[in-house]
C-alpha cells in the first residue's frame, strides 16, 4: 500500500518533468538549435564540481525559502511574502553581525536568532491583519512585500546603515571572519559550500519532526485537511493561524542568510529579492514534503546552474526559467488529477479486498 | 377530492448505488390541483427520489410521466421545461445578489441587450400579487431571513413558468407563524390549479395540508392515503413509516449511580438572526446513565451538541462533575474525558484524506496512546487503530489506508471505537450506529452498554427510534430547541415517541 | 437611483478637491494639483486601472487572478514585439492576445482541472517572466537598437490629445492660486492634456464593464458564477463557459495593461511591470470588486507615483504627507460619529503623528512615497475587511454536479 502510494505521488512530477522537457525540445528545435546538444550540455556543465558546488549553494537558499513556503501551505494558509520577510530579516541579521565581536558560533547563533525574529515579525503583521481584521494573507503578504523593499532602500541609501561596499554599491558594513560561514570547499577546490548547507539539513529535519512527530504538527496538518475537523478535535484556529505564520516568517528569516553568510558578508542593493517566488514554485514540486522540497530545490537549482553555460551554444539561460514554470503548472494540474483517482481507486481497491476477505471467511 | 387529472406519475423506481438501493420499486401518483405529500424517515430514499423527479439524478429502472406523457430527464433544464419547479431544502440562493436578480437569473427579460428591470420587477409583482408571496425586489438577499428566502425560491419556480412545484423539507428551517404563512401560499397556489409535491417527516404538517399523502418506507412506497376521504392519525402514519424490521436493543436493567457527570442550566443557541434554536434546555445526566433525546432532525440536537464541546458558543452553564466548562475550549472539555460522536461525520470527525491511524488521533492528540507529552507517538497510535479494528469490526485491509476508502459504515465504526477509547467519563452521540449493518450495530450497542456498566454518562441522539427506546434510561423530546415532553424507555413504543416529537401529541 | 449616485459622485469629488486645495494651499506647492501632474497621474494610473479592471472580471466569475503580473508581462513583451515590427497598434493587439493566453492558461487549469486558483496563477507569473526573458535574448539581442533585456523601440505612437483651447486657459487659471477654484482648474486642464487614446480606452472599458456586468443578462449570469455557482448550475447557466470567457477576457485586460506600459515607455523591458498586476488586484480589492471604487485606487496610486518622480524640489512627499494626515482626519471624525470609536481615535492619532511630522521635518525622503500606496491599502483593508463584500464564491473551485 505504502509503496503504491510513493509509486503515486512520483508520477505527477514525472509527468511535470515529462511534459516540460518534450515542450523545451519543441522549444529548442523551433529555434534552430539542437536538442542533444543543448541537453548534453547542461548536463556536462551541470555534472561538473564547480556547477555542482554552486547548484548546491542555490538548492540551499531555495530549500529554505520552500520549506517557510510550505509551512504556510500545510494549513491553507499562503505566505506569499517570504520575499519581504528574508529581505529584511538578512538586512538585520547583516546588521546585527556586522557589529558583532563575539566566537563564531555564538556570533553565527546570534545572526540566525536575529533574522528569525525578525522575519516572524514581518510575517507577524500578515497574521494579525488575518486573525484581528479578517484580511487575507495573500494581498497583505504581497503589500508587506512592496513595504519590505521600500524600507531596505531607505535605509541603506539613507542612513548610516548603508555604506560604500563597491564601486556605487550601496550595502551593510562588512561582517567581520568571525562572523561568516563560508564552508568548505570539498567538491570543487576553488568554490566552497556554503557551511549553510548544513543548517538548512538540520532545518528540514527539524521541520519533518514538528510536523510528523509533534501534536503542533498533528494540529497544524488536521487543520489544513479539514478545518471543521479539527476544530472539533480541539484545535483552535485563530491560534493555530498565528502559529503558523509566524513559524513560516521565522524560517523565510533564514532564507538569505547562506548567501549573506558564505558570500556576500554585506546586505547590499543587489541582493537577490526574489528567492520567495521560487519557494513557492518548489513547495508544490516537492509536496511540502522535505524530502520532495529537498530534491525540488536541487533539481530546479540544476536548472539555474547548468543554463549558465547556454549561452555558449547560442541560446538564452531563460529557457531554465520556462521549464520551471511549465514543471510547476504541469506537476499541480497533474497532482490534482491523480489526487481524484487516487480516491478513487483507493476505494475501489478497499472493496475488492473485502470482497476477497468475505469469500474466504 | 374530485376524479382530476394526473400530474405527475411514476412507475417502478429504481435506483441503486454502491452498496446501497436508494429506491426500489417507488410508484406514485400525484393528482393535478392538489398538495401530495411524501412522508418518511431520514434515509427512506425521499430525497432521491425527488432528485429523479428533478432531473439531478437518473433512475436506473422506471419511468416518469408528465400530464400523462412519459419523459426523460436528463438535467434540471429538462424537468423545468416539463413545468417542474423545486424548491431545494438548502436554498439555492446568491446572497450578493438582490431579490429580483436572484429570481430572473437564468431567463431574464432584455430589451435590446440590457436587463429589463422595469419589465422583471412587473412581472415579478404581479406573480407575487397573485399568489400573495409579498417580496421586495430590490433588497439584498442577504439581508433577508429564512421564511423572505423560502419565498423567493418559490417565486423563481413560479417565475419560470413550473405547475407542479417540488418543496424538499420546506418547513424544517421555518418558525410556526412562517410554516402557517407557507401553507396559506401553498394552499393559494393550489386554488390556481398549481400541483404541488411536500416532502416532509413533520406529521402533524401533512397532515393539516396535504390532499393525499405517501408514505415511503427504506426506499419503497408502503402506500397512500387520503386524509379527507380515511380517518388518518399522525399515529397511523408514524406506524406507517417506522415499521418493525429493525432488531431493538433490550434495556439491561439499572447501573445508575449517585453521581452527577454533566448538568446543563438553561443552555440556549442563538443563531444568526436571532432565531433560538436551542431555547433554555437544563438536564442532568448521572455516571452509568443513558439520557435519550428524541426529536426530528433539525430541531435544535446538532446545536445542543456542539454548545457541550465548545464548538458552538452559547449562553448558560455546563457542569462537568464539579467544574464549570461552560467558558472552556474545545480541547479542555476532551481532556477531561469528554468522547464526542458528531452527526456530521465527514465533515466533523474525520480527516478523509489521512490514514486510519492518524484519524484514531483525531480528537485524542494529546493523550496517550497518541502523544507522549509534546511528541506524537505514531506506534502506539497504530497499535491501538488496531485494537479498534478487530474490536469494532472496521472492514478494511489495512490501517494504512485513507479514510476516504472506507465505506460509511465503517467509518462510523472506526469514530465510535475511538471515542469509546481512554475510558471516557462522558459520551456524546449522535446517532452512533448510522450507516452500519445490522450486525455491528448490535456489537456497537454491546459497547456502549458496557461502558455503561462501568459507569459511563452517556447523552444520546438517534433518528432510530427503536435504538433509542432499547439504549436510553430516560428520554426528553426536543421541539423547536425546548424540551416538550419525557418518555419513559421501558413503556413507551417508537410510535408513540414518533408522534411526540412531531408534536402532534402526548408521549406515555 | 442614478440621481442619487450622480450626488455621491458629486459630494466626494468635491470633497476631494477641497482636501487638495487645503493642502496646496499651506503647502504653497503648486505641483499638487498642476495640469502636469494630474497627466502624468492618468498615464500611471491606467495600466494598473486596467489590472484591477481584470482582477474584477476574473473575481466577479469566482477566479482569484494572482496571474495578472503573469499576464500583464507577456502584454508587455507582445506590445514590444510586436510594436517594434509593426507599429503601435500592431502592438497593442499583441499585448491583448499575448494576455488572452495566460488567462487561458489559468482558466484550463483553475477551471477545468480545479487547481487551486493561487497555486495557478503563481505558476503563470512564473511561467510568463521565464518565457518572456527567453524570448527577449532571442529576438532583441542582435535587434537594431534592442537588447538583451529590452526591446526597440516601438514604431510609431498612439495618438495623444492636448486641446489647447482648453489646458492653455485652465493652466493658467491654476497658475493664479485661487483657494479650490484653481485646484478644480489644473484637475479639469490635465484630462486635457497629452491625453493619450489608451487612457481614453482605459476610461470606455470601465464604462463598458459597468455597463456589461451590472446592467445585462451576461453581466448577471457572469456573476451568478462567483456568487453561487450551483444555484446559476440550477437555474441552467452554463457556469464553466462564463468562468472561461471571463477569464480570458481578463487576461485580455492585463495584456492591454501591459501594452499601456511597454507603449507609454515606447519599448518592452524586462521588469518594466514592476509588480502593477498586483497592484492592480490591490486596488480591486480596495475598490470592492466594483469599477467606480477600483480606478479611484488605481488614480491613488498614479498620483503618488507621480508625484514622487516628478519631485525636484523635495517638497512633494511632504505635501502627500500633509494630504494624507488631512484625509485621515476627515476620516476620523466621520467615524467618529458612527459607533466605530477606537478606529476613529486611531485615524486622528495616525493624523496627529503624521502633522507632526509634516510640521518638524523639512523634507521627507521619495522611500516614503514608495511605500505611502501599499501601507494605505493595508490600512484599508484593515479598518474596511468587514464592509467588503467579494463574490461568494470567489476562490472555490466549482465542478458542475459535484456538491461545495
Amino acid at each position: 500500500m505504502n509503496l503504491r502510494r510513493l509509486a503515486t505521488s512520483l508520477i505527477a512530477p514525472a509527468i511535470g518533468l515529462g511534459v516540460s522537457l518534450a515542450a523545451t525540445a519543441i522549444i529548442l528545435i523551433s529555434i534552430g538549435a539542437s536538442v542533444t546538444v543543448i541537453f548534453s550540455s547542461m548536463w556536462n556543465y551541470g555534472t561538473s564540481p564547480r556547477a555542482m558546488t554552486l547548484m548546491l549553494n542555490l538548492a540551499t537558499v531555495y530549500f529554505l525559502s520552500a520549506l517557510a513556503v510550505s509551512i504556510g501551505f500545510k494549513m491553507n494558509l499562503f505566505n506569499i511574502g517570504v520575499n519581504g520577510q528574508y529581505i529584511l530579516g538578512s538586512l538585520a541579521a547583516a546588521v546585527v553581525a556586522s557589529n558583532l565581536q563575539l566566537p563564531k558560533a555564538a556570533s553565527i547563533t546570534v545572526t540566525i536568532l536575529t533574522a528569525m525574529l525578525v522575519g516572524a515579525a514581518w510575517a507577524g503583521i500578515a497574521a494579525w491583519l488575518k486573525v484581528a481584521r479578517g484580511v487575507s494573507e495573500v494581498i497583505s503578504t504581497i503589500m508587506l512585500n512592496f513595504i519590505a523593499i521600500g524600507i531596505i532602500s531607505y535605509l541603506i541609501v539613507r542612513t548610516s546603515i548603508g555604506t560604500e561596499t563597491g564601486v556605487n554599491i550601496r550595502g551593510t558594513k562588512l561582517i567581520p571572519e568571525s562572523g561568516m560561514l563560508r564552508g568548505n570547499a570539498f567538491i570543487d577546490p576553488e568554490t566552497k559550500v556554503y557551511g549553510f548547507l548544513f543548517i538548512s539539513i538540520f532545518v528540514g529535519v527539524g521541520y519533518w519532526f514538528l510536523l510528523n512527530r509533534t501534536r503542533f504538527g498533528f494540529d497544524l496538518r488536521a487543520t489544513g485537511k479539514s478545518a471543521s475537523a479539527a476544530r472539533t478535535s480541539g484545535v483552535q484556529s485563530t491560534r493555530m493561524i498565528v502559529t503558523t505564520m509566524l513559524l513560516s516568517g521565522a524560517v523565510a528569516g533564514l532564507v538569505g542568510l547562506p548567501y549573506l553568510l558564505g558570500q556576500t558578508g554585506s546586505y547590499n542593493l543587489q541582493f537577490p529579492t526574489e528567492w520567495g517566488f521560487i519557494g513557492i514554485a518548489i513547495a508544490l514540486l516537492g509536496r511540502n514534503n522535505p524530502l520532495g522540497i529537498a530534491f525540488g530545490a536541487i533539481f530546479v537549482a540544476f536548472l539555474d546552474v547548468s543554463s549558465g553555460q547556454l549561452v555558449l551554444e547560442g541560446v538564452p539561460r531563460e529557457i531554465s526559467t520556462i521549464m520551471q514554470g511549465l514543471i510547476v503548472i504541469v506537476v499541480v494540474i497533474s497532482y490534482e488529477v491523480v489526487r481524484r483517482n487516487q480516491v478513487k481507486s483507493e476505494q475501489r481497491s478497499v472493496a475488492r479486498a473485502l470482497a476477497k476477505q468475505e469469500v474466504s471467511a | 377530492m374530485s376524479e382530476s387529472s394526473v400530474a405527475v406519475e411514476l412507475q417502478g423506481i429504481w435506483k441503486r448505488f454502491p452498496g446501497v438501493i436508494a429506491n426500489s420499486n417507488i410508484n406514485l401518483k400525484v393528482a393535478s390541483g392538489t398538495v401530495h405529500a411524501i412522508v418518511g424517515e431520514n434515509g427512506a430514499g425521499k430525497s432521491t427520489l425527488m432528485k429523479i423527479l428533478y432531473g439531478m439524478q437518473k433512475a436506473d429502472e422506471g419511468t416518469i410521466s408528465i400530464n400523462g406523457s412519459a419523459l426523460v430527464f436528463n438535467s434540471p433544464s429538462d424537468a423545468i421545461g416539463a413545468g417542474i419547479g423545486m424548491v431545494h431544502q438548502h436554498f439555492m440562493l446568491a446572497d450578493n445578489f438582490t431579490v429580483l436578480e436572484n429570481i430572473i437569473l437564468g431567463s431574464e427579460p432584455k430589451s435590446g441587450g440590457k436587463l429589463d428591470f422595469v419589465k422583471a420587477r412587473k412581472l415579478i409583482s404581479d406573480i407575487a400579487a397573485e399568489n400573495g408571496l409579498a417580496v421586495n425586489p430590490d433588497v439584498l438577499v442577504s439581508e433577508l431571513g429564512v421564511g423572505d428566502r423560502q419565498r423567493i425560491e418559490i417565486l423563481k419556480v413560479l417565475y419560470r413558468g413550473a405547475h407542479i412545484l417540488i418543496l424538499d423539507e420546506p418547513t424544517a428551517v421555518l418558525v410556526p407563524h412562517e410554516v402557517e404563512e407557507l401553507f396559506s401560499t401553498l394552499r393559494d397556489l393550489k386554488k390556481q390549479g398549481f400541483t404541488v409535491i411536500f416532502i416532509s417527516h413533520k406529521l402533524d404538517e401533512v397532515l393539516s395540508i396535504a390532499d393525499e399523502i405517501t408514505v415511503i418506507r427504506q426506499g419503497t412506497t408502503v402506500g397512500t392515503v387520503n386524509p379527507h376521504v380515511e380517518k388518518v392519525s399522525a399515529r397511523d402514519l408514524a406506524e406507517m413509516m417506522v415499521g418493525n424490521e429493525l432488531p431493538t436493543p433490550a434495556s439491561v436493567g439499572n447501573t445508575i449511580q449517585d453521581q452527577v457527570v454533566l448538568t446543563v442550566e438553561n443552555l440556549s443557541v442563538i443563531a444568526t438572526g436571532g432565531k433560538a434554536i436551542v431555547d433554555g434546555v437544563s438536564f442532568k445526566i448521572r455516571a452509568g446513565e443513558i439520557l435519550g433525546i428524541a426529536g426530528v432532525e433539525g430541531n435544535g440536537q446538532a446545536e445542543i451538541l456542539n454548545a457541550l464541546m465548545g464548538i458552538e458558543s452559547a449562553t448558560g452553564k455546563v457542569m462537568f462533575q464539579d467544574e464549570d466548562i461552560s467558558k472552556k475550549s474545545t480541547r479542555h472539555r476532551r481532556d477531561l474525558g469528554i468522547g464526542f460522536i458528531p452527526e456530521d461525520r465527514q465533515r466533523q470527525a474525520l480527516l478523509l484524506e489521512a490514514p486510519l491511524w492518524e484519524n484514531r488521533m483525531l480528537g485524542h492528540q494529546t493523550k496517550a496512546p497518541n502523544a507522549k507529552g509534546f511528541w506524537l507517538n505514531p506506534r502506539g497510535a497504530k497499535a491501538d487503530t488496531k485494537r479498534i479494528v478487530a474490536e469494532y469490526d472496521v472492514r478494511t485491509p489495512s490501517i494504512d489506508v485513507n479514510a476516504s476508502a472506507l465505506s460509511g459504515g465503517n467509518q462510523q465504526k472506526l469514530i465510535v471505537g475511538r471515542e469509546m477509547s481512554n475510558d471516557p467519563k462522558l459520551l456524546i452521540a449522535a446517532h452512533p450506529t448510522r450507516g452500519v449493518d445490522v450486525g455491528a450495530q448490535a456489537a456497537i450497542w454491546d459497547h456502549i452498554r458496557n461502558a455503561r456498566q462501568a459507569g459511563l454518562a452517556v447523552l444520546l441522539i438517534s433518528a432510530d427510534l427503536d435504538e433509542l427506546i432499547g439504549l436510553s434510561d430516560s428520554i426528553k423530546v426536543l421541539l423547536r430547541g425546548k424540551f416538550v415532553a419525557d418518555a419513559d424507555p421501558a413503556t413507551v413504543t417508537p410510535q408513540e415517541l414518533g408522534t411526540a416529537m412531531t408534536g402532534a401529541g402526548r408521549a406515555a | 437611483m442614478t440621481y442619487l449616485k450622480s450626488r455621491r459622485f458629486i459630494g466626494s469629488a468635491f470633497t476631494a478637491i477641497t482636501m487638495l486645495s487645503i493642502t496646496r494651499t499651506i503647502t504653497g506647492n503648486g505641483d499638487l494639483t498642476s495640469t502636469v501632474t494630474i497627466a502624468q497621474a492618468l498615464v500611471f494610473a491606467s495600466p494598473i486601472a486596467l489590472a484591477g479592471l481584470a482582477g474584477i472580471w476574473a473575481e466577479r466569475a469566482g477566479v482569484i487572478n494572482i496571474g495578472l503580473e503573469g499576464m500583464m508581462i507577456l502584454g508587455t513583451f507582445g506590445a514590444g514585439w510586436a510594436g517594434w515590427q509593426w507599429g503601435a497598434w500592431a502592438g497593442v493587439l499583441a499585448g491583448i492576445i499575448f494576455g488572452a493566453i495566460g488567462g487561458f492558461l489559468l482558466a484550463v487549469a483553475a477551471v477545468t482541472f480545479g487547481v487551486d486558483q493561487i497555486i495557478a496563477g503563481t505558476a503563470i507569473n512564473l511561467l510568463a517572466l521565464g518565457t518572456t526573458k527567453f524570448l527577449a535574448i532571442l529576438l532583441f539581442t542582435n535587434a537594431p537598437g534592442g537588447g538583451q533585456a529590452q526591446s526597440p523601440p516601438i514604431k510609431g505612437e498612439i495618438p495623444v490629445f492636448t486641446l489647447d483651447s482648453i489646458a492653455v486657459p485652465l493652466t493658467a487659471l491654476h497658475e493664479k492660486e485661487i483657494f479650490f477654484i484653481s485646484d478644480l482648474a489644473g484637475l479639469v486642464a490635465g484630462l486635457f492634456y497629452n491625453m493619450s487614446l489608451l487612457t481614453i480606452i482605459t476610461l470606455l472599458l470601465f464604462v463598458m464593464t459597468s455597463y456589461l456586468l451590472w446592467k445585462t443578462a451576461f453581466g448577471l449570469r457572469l456573476r451568478s458564477a462567483g456568487e453561487n455557482p450551483w444555484a446559476a448550475d440550477s437555474l441552467g447557466v452554463k457556469v464553466v463557459q462564463y468562468k472561461y470567457a471571463a477569464v480570458v477576457f481578463s487576461g485580455m485586460l492585463a495584456g492591454l495593461g501591459g501594452a499601456y506600459l511597454s507603449i507609454a515607455s515606447t519599448i518592452y523591458r524586462n521588469g518594466n511591470t514592476a509588480g502593477r498586476g498586483y497592484i492592480g488586484l490591490a486596488t480591486m480589492i480596495f475598490g470592492d470588486w466594483r469599477p467606480g471604487g477600483t480606478a479611484a485606487g488605481a488614480v491613488m496610486f498614479g498620483y503618488i507615483d507621480t508625484l514622487r518622480l516628478i519631485d525636484t524640489g523635495n517638497q512633494n512627499v511632504k505635501g502627500l504627507i500633509l494630504l494624507g494626515s488631512i484625509i485621515l482626519f476627515a476620516i476620523g471624525a466621520w467615524m467618529l460619529r458612527s459607533s466605530r470609536r477606537n478606529t476613529a481615535i486611531g485615524f486622528l492619532l495616525l493624523g496627529s503623528v503624521m502633522v507632526g511630522a509634516y510640521f518638524s521635518a523639512t523634507s521627507f525622503p521619495p522611500e516614503v512615497a514608495q511605500v505611502a500606496p501599499y501601507i494605505t491599502t493595508l490600512l484599508v483593508l484593515a479598518t474596511a475587511s468587514q464592509n467588503l463584500r467579494p463574490p461568494a464564491a470567489d476562490g472555490v473551485p466549482y465542478r458542475k454536479g459535484e456538491d461545495h
